[in-house]
């Protein structure tokens, strides 16, 4: 695959990528090799229909919003550095990272991972999940059989269980709040992107 | 059958066959003493010599069929057993199996005063053995199987050398300190021992594990391991059984380095010949078009001699017999007629099955002999102590070593699982029967203990796993339950982690991995997989073919309802409502066990019913009902039933029991086809633009997704297929009795979707809309294969009056997507 210096070479702009995802140089060549791998027409940025060909993602019953997640705000095309940063906030949590206040949280962080996880509800970004969005990720996420009665009697449930200020939708707050005893790390990390 | 006529027939078969052993004993002995005596008057078998003074009408010819019919019979008698099975609820039925062979052989004991019938560790070998090897290999899960194939070498090999070593050492150590008293043995004779008794056996954990549902990564390493640590075995058992031949003096480093060697030696040596035979299986079945009924036969023989041709050459007959079967299914699998695929799966399962009852049965049978029993206690308790310590040891420290490579670690219940369930069998009882006993004194002690060593763990620790695994599930479960929205975040986490392995590339997805399926496809596939097998072998195509398959059952169940408007329901909620019915009976029944990983539940029952569409006339009347039940229990309920899986929670994927064990594979259907619904309508949206026009207020969802779907499907394969797509275009089938029901429509997809189902015509009306013209798709109908059920399909296309320059660019655009 080549010395990882020299394709680290290659990479624009690998240093700031590194110190902004922590990464390490190994972990940011395997995935430029991937981002090319999957980038098949050779463009040098990676359109939605990249992701589509993946063929394991389609039994995915999120897929598309996760594919979404990699688009922000609409755009086609995906380049390296964003590609990583997403990826980024699956690294397991590091632990012995000092506490700087002033420093801003880095991108693996618990409530960063919340708020991704929050961005796949919430797709009209209005900060809040409300009932017909959580209606849409239910239904992607259950099987057929289950009908819309009994959809929206789950969905009701959910939000009664977990909204706390009485406006019917869910906001980050009561999103973080209803997982404060999840172990997110766990949950969203993939162990050899450390 | 109820329980007395089964009874009664068990009893006299069991007296039938006690009096035939009894003749068979009084032949024999008669025979024998003839012979010592000889005196030929007293000899009753046929001596042909013998004058014979009227034509016999009939006569006693119990010598000639003795054996064979003595076989048979307890064949027969050993699958009569399992008939028992509802009668006692006994988990597993291995455990079951053993006693009922207890009961054989005390009966065949009380009429002969002998066993008269043992395993014998050649017939164990050589007749009951390969056959279920053969069905692992077969059945195995490939893909699965290789891409933790790393995880399970370390397993088998270290795991099993340090489980031999270690309890061999221990033994002789205690046995030094004089635990045992007084034994002809040393310490070779332990370490012999002790491999004997490592290897875990891949009947008795199949029979397990088929009642505990464990997740995939879990069976797959037991299973395996318990499969490939045959090599590991064979050559240990070898190499101690040399040096005690040889003993102890001998002994230097150039016999070490050998017995290392031997290993290497044995396990590549039966991969390959498992591998080579599987290339011959494959090139015949390329060939066999024309002798259908026959090839499904070849699999059996060739299965059959490459065990033979292994153990011949004294490698790893095990391992040869299972890479066989792995490396061949595939393309036997596309070469051969659907139905010769089916006799051969339903003939493995039959051959495997009933061997795998008869070892069982014989396994109980052997134990009621006076002869082998010597009872150690010191020995034998101190054998199942280390086995099971050692065990627990070997898998925690390896699994913590393979997890700092893994991405998603296993846990701790799981390594108990895993080392509970490292069960001992028949095969540790066959290597200690085939003991030489001149040179190992304590012959009959090696084989009580083992006995025992087995008995204990395949039925104790058979029967405590299930409960076992149950009641540490309800302990991991967080003492305060979680709230419905982390629930739901949960399993979201675990589709997320999954698809971004996928983005990210697993570990394994490299170049490796690549190039390999690079090679095989070009040449391993031409030359193993016949033509037309190879072009039918697209993921897509078969999904198509399904599809099909799936309107056409569809079609006619319509068919049969057609013409009654009064038809209120539509399928959908037929099926639902049941569902809901069942929902409320089973969640009184069920324990509460809110468990994510799905461990003892078991949803099949629920599946089969929801499957049944038979409309239930009251359906309102539980529809009020279902408002005042407990929503709480409900949605918790609910949402547990019906999250679809992650890859982290899918069943495994092998039974031996039963075929359409992979319940995940119709999951996995449905999210697939949901995704290309989506796919569609968002693709067609941003073609078209949105046109809300009017809508259409009868269309529940699934008809016109199942329609929009069918249609890109179609353009998949067109495009892909373009030069084979004759340009046919097959008119509608108009219907007019649910025409006037429609409005004049734009495509479904792109008006908004009502969930006003209350009066929906059925299904099929949908997908009889004349479309317009600037609707898109093919509709050039594919012929590609010839199969009856796509002439369906067929028949629904509307008219092709499109434009053609549309779905060659849709379809070559879709195109790179899914191949």
């Amino acid at each position: 695959m080549g010395s990882t210096s020299s394709t680290l070479a290659k990479i624009p702009n690998a240093e700031d990528l590194m110190q902004e995802t922590g990464f390490t140089p190994a972990h940011l060549v395997r995935l430029y090799d991937r981002f090319k791998v999957l980038d098949k027409d050779k463009k040098g940025f990676l359109t939605p229909q990249d992701f589509v060909a993946i063929k394991e993602l389609a039994m995915n019953p999120i897929c598309d919003r996760i594919i979404g997640a990699f688009f922000t705000s609409g755009g086609e095309t995906l380049d390296f550095p964003s590609f990583v940063r997403i990826l980024a906030h699956f690294r397991p949590i590091d632990k012995n990272r000092p506490k700087e206040p002033t420093s801003p949280d880095p991108i693996n962080s618990r409530s960063n991972k919340l708020k991704f996880a929050f961005q796949l509800y919430d797709q009209d970004k209005d900060g809040k999940i409300s009932r017909h969005e959580l209606l849409q990720v239910l239904r992607a996420m259950l099987e057929k059989q289950v009908t819309e009665e009994q959809l929206e009697s789950i969905a009701d449930r959910t939000i009664q269980e977990a909204d706390l200020d009485r406006d019917d939708a869910i906001s980050f707050e009561e999103f973080r709040k209803s997982l404060e005893k999840v172990n997110i790390d766990h949950k969203m990390s993939i162990r050899f992107l450390r | 059958m109820t329980l007395l006529p089964r009874l009664s027939l068990a009893l006299t078969l069991l007296v039938v066959f006690s009096e035939l052993s009894q003749a068979n004993i009084l032949r024999s002995s008669s025979g024998s003493s003839s012979g010592s005596e000889g005196s030929p008057s007293t000899n009753v078998t046929s001596n042909s010599s013998t004058t014979i003074t009227t034509l016999p009408i009939v006569t006693w010819k119990w010598h000639h069929v003795e054996t064979p019919y003595l076989v048979a019979l307890w064949v027969l008698v050993c699958w009569l057993c399992k008939l028992y099975h509802s009668v006692i609820f006994f988990s597993p039925k291995s455990g079951l199996l053993i006693i009922c062979g207890f009961i054989l052989g005390g009966i065949v004991w009380g009429a002969d005063k002998a066993q008269t019938f043992k395993l014998e560790p050649r017939n164990f070998f050589y007749f009951l053995l390969p056959q279920i090897i053969l069905d692992t290999g077969y059945f195995m899960p490939n893909k699965l199987f290789f891409s933790n194939l790393g995880a399970i070498l370390v397993h088998a090999v270290i795991g099993t050398c340090w489980n031999a070593g270690a309890v061999g050492v221990s033994l002789w150590g205690c046995y030094l300190g004089g635990a045992m008293g007084d034994l002809n043995i040393g310490l070779l004779q332990f370490l012999l021992f002790g491999s004997l008794l490592a290897a875990v056996d891949p009947v008795a954990v199949i029979a397990v594990f088929e009642e505990v549902h464990v997740n995939e990564v879990l069976f797959i390493w037991v299973f395996g391991e318990s499969l490939l640590n045959d090599g590991v075995t064979v050559v240990l058992y070898n190499v101690f059984d040399a040096f005690v031949s040889l003993g102890g003096s001998k002994i230097n480093a150039g016999e070490i380095i050998k017995g290392i060697v031997s290993f290497f030696v044995v396990s590549f040596g039966g991969s390959l010949i498992g591998v080579a035979f599987a290339i011959i299986i494959s090139l015949l079945t390329k060939y066999t078009g024309k002798v259908q009924i026959i090839e499904a036969g070849f699999i059996f023989v060739l299965g059959y001699l490459s065990y033979l041709t292994a153990e011949m050459l004294s490698l790893s007959a095990i391992l040869s017999v299972t890479f066989c079967g792995v490396c061949c299914q595939k393309y036997v699998n596309a070469n051969m007629d659907e139905k010769s695929v089916t006799a051969v799966r339903y003939a493995m399962k039959v051959f495997a099955n009933g061997s795998e009852t008869m070892i069982f049965v014989f396994l109980g049978v052997t134990a009621i002999d006076n002869v082998i029993w010597v009872w150690n206690t010191g020995f034998i308790c101190l054998t199942i102590l280390f086995a099971i310590v050692y065990r627990f040891i070997g898998v925690f420290t390896l699994t913590w070593m393979l997890n700092r490579y893994r991405l998603v670690p296993i846990e701790v219940i799981d390594q108990l699982v895993m080392s509970y369930g490292g069960l001992r069998g028949a095969v540790a009882y066959g290597l200690a029967a085939s003991l030489d006993e001149t040179r190992i004194k304590e012959k009959n002690l090696i084989i009580s203990t083992t006995l025992i060593v087995v008995y204990f763990t395949v039925v104790i620790q058979g029967l405590t796993m299930k409960p076992l695994v149950k009641w540490l599930k309800v302990k991991r479960v967080e003492p305060t339950e979680l709230k419905l929205i982390a629930k739901v975040n949960n399993r979201a986490c675990e589709h997320i982690l999954a698809a971004m392995e996928d983005i990210a590339g697993r570990i394994g997805d490299n170049w490796w991995t690549r190039g390999w399926k690079r090679f095989e496809d070009t040449y391993i596939t031409w030359f193993l997989m016949k033509p037309e097998a190879r072009k039918n072998k697209d993921y897509l195509f078969s999904i198509f073919h399904k599809l099909n398959l799936e309107d056409a059952v569809n079609y006619v169940a319509e068919g049969e309802k057609r013409g009654s408007l009064a038809f209120l329901r539509n399928g959908d909620r037929t099926n639902v409502d049941f569902d809901k019915k069942f929902g409320m009976e089973f969640s009184g029944v069920m324990p509460d066990i809110t468990s994510e990983l799905d461990y003892g539940i078991d949803n099949v029952p629920m599946t089969s019913i929801r499957r049944d569409s038979i409309p239930s006339v009251s359906l309102d009347i539980h529809e009020q009902d279902m408002k005042d039940m407990n929503e709480d229990f409900n949605a918790h309920h609910l949402l547990q039933q019906h999250l679809y899986r992650s890859r982290k929670n899918h069943r495994h994927k092998y039974s031996r029991s039963d075929f359409k064990i992979n319940q995940s594979e119709d999951e996995v259907q449905e999210i697939f086809q949901r995704t290309m619904r989506s796919r569609l309508e968002s693709f067609k949206s941003a073609k078209m633009g949105v046109s809300p026009a009017k809508k259409i207020t009868k269309h529940p969802k699934p008809s016109q997704k199942v329609r929009a779907f069918r249609d890109f499907e179609f353009s998949e394969v067109d495009s892909a297929y373009s030069g084979d797509a004759a340009a046919a275009g097959g008119t509608g089938i108009e219907n007019p009795a649910f025409m006037p029901e429609m409005d004049t429509p734009p495509p479904p997809w792109l008006t908004e979707v009502e969930t006003d189902t209350s009066v929906a015509p059925s299904q099929r009306a949908q997908r009889q809309l004349p479309w317009s013209p600037t609707n898109l798709q093919r509709l050039t109908p594919l012929r590609i294969s010839n199969r009856s059920t796509d002439s369906f399909v067929m028949a629904d296309v509307p008219a092709a009056q499109d434009s053609p320059e549309e779905p060659p660019e849709d379809g070559s655009q879709q195109d790179g997507t899914h191949m």
